[in-house]
C-alpha cells in the first residue's frame, strides 16, 4: 500500500494530519510508510494536481474524492465532516475507508 | 511584527461588502473593537466562523464591535474577491462589518500573519488582546475560550489575564 501525504509548508495543518493519518494506520495495523512531499511552487501544484494542504492519497487515490479535482493551488485545504463542520483536515471515518 | 500592546489601532476606511466605506471612526461609539483578520478560503477561518458569530450577538449589547478584514490577495485566491466576500456574507448572514483590504495596507500595519488572528482594541483603542479565538479550531475540543475572556476582562475595565496567543490558521495572502 503506497500512502502519499502531500503539503505546503504555508499551512500548518499537515502535522496534525500525519498524527492522525500515522494513529489511525496503527490502530489497523497497517504497516505501511507515509511518503511526505513538500509542495512548494505553483507549478509544482500544478504538476502533482495538488488540491490544497494536506493532500493524502491512498494508492493515488485522494481520501476525500470530492475534493480532489478543486483548483491546484498552494493553499490550505477544506474538508466537509459528516456532521456540516468544515475542518482543515480529513477526519478519521476518511482515513479509516481509505485505508479499507 | 504585530501591533503591541497598548499601541492604538491603526487608522484606516476600507470598502464593506455592504457596498459603503468604513472607517476606524465609525466605531467610535464600540466600547470594545475586535478587528479580525480574516477571509474566505481558509478551513480555520471556516471553523470558527460559527463562534465569531455568536461573540458578536451575546457582546453586541454590551457595545462590542466586530470587524472582519480579509487582506488577501484575490488573484492568487479568487475566493477571497470582493465579490466571494459579499457571497460569504450573505450566505452565512455575518452579524459583523467585513471590508476588503485589497491594498493589503491595514495587515501590514496590524502585523496580521493569520486568519483568523484577532485583534481586540479597548475603548482608548490601545491593543488589549491578541491572537486566537479560543485554543482549538474543534468546537467540541476548546478549554481556553481567549477573546470571550478578553472581552469580559476590557469590558470589566481590566487586563485580560492573557494578552497573547498564537493565531493559528493560514498565512495571510500576500501581493507578489
Amino acid at each position: 500500500m503506497k500512502i502519499e501525504l502531500l503539503y505546503w509548508d504555508g499551512c500548518p495543518s499537515h502535522p496534525e494530519a500525519l498524527a492522525l493519518l500515522n494513529l489511525v494506520l496503527v490502530e489497523r495495523g497497517v504497516d505501511a510508510n507515509v511518503e511526505l512531499r513538500e509542495v512548494r511552487t505553483d507549478e509544482e501544484a500544478q504538476q502533482l494536481r495538488f488540491p490544497g494542504s494536506p493532500t493524502i492519497r491512498v494508492d493515488g487515490r485522494d481520501v476525500d474524492a470530492s475534493g480532489a479535482d478543486s483548483r491546484p493551488a498552494l493553499t490550505c485545504r477544506i474538508y466537509h465532516l459528516a456532521d456540516g463542520r468544515v475542518s482543515p483536515i480529513p477526519s478519521r471515518e476518511q482515513l479509516e475507508e481509505a485505508l479499507t | 511584527m504585530n501591533v503591541a500592546l497598548a499601541q492604538t489601532a491603526p487608522p484606516f476606511t476600507l470598502p464593506g461588502v455592504d457596498g459603503r466605506d468604513h472607517s476606524l471612526d465609525d466605531y467610535s461609539d464600540a466600547r470594545v473593537l475586535v478587528l479580525v483578520q480574516s477571509c474566505n478560503h481558509c478551513p480555520y477561518v471556516r471553523a470558527w466562523e460559527s463562534r465569531l458569530i455568536a461573540i458578536q450577538k451575546d457582546y453586541a449589547e454590551r457595545g462590542v464591535r466586530v470587524v472582519a478584514i480579509s487582506s488577501n490577495d484575490a488573484a492568487s485566491h479568487p475566493e477571497d474577491s470582493f465579490e466571494e466576500m459579499q457571497t460569504r456574507a450573505r450566505e452565512r448572514s455575518f452579524n459583523f462589518d467585513y471590508l476588503y483590504d485589497e491594498q493589503q495596507s491595514i495587515a501590514r500595519a496590524l502585523g496580521s500573519e493569520r486568519t483568523p488572528e484577532v485583534f481586540v482594541f479597548d475603548g482608548d483603542r490601545k491593543l488589549a488582546y491578541h491572537g486566537a479565538i479560543d485554543d482549538n479550531r474543534d468546537e467540541t475540543a476548546v478549554s481556553a475560550h481567549y477573546l470571550r475572556d478578553a472581552l469580559d476582562a476590557v469590558l470589566d475595565e481590566a487586563a485580560p489575564a492573557v494578552t497573547d496567543t498564537p493565531a493559528v490558521g493560514c498565512t495571510v495572502k500576500w501581493r507578489t
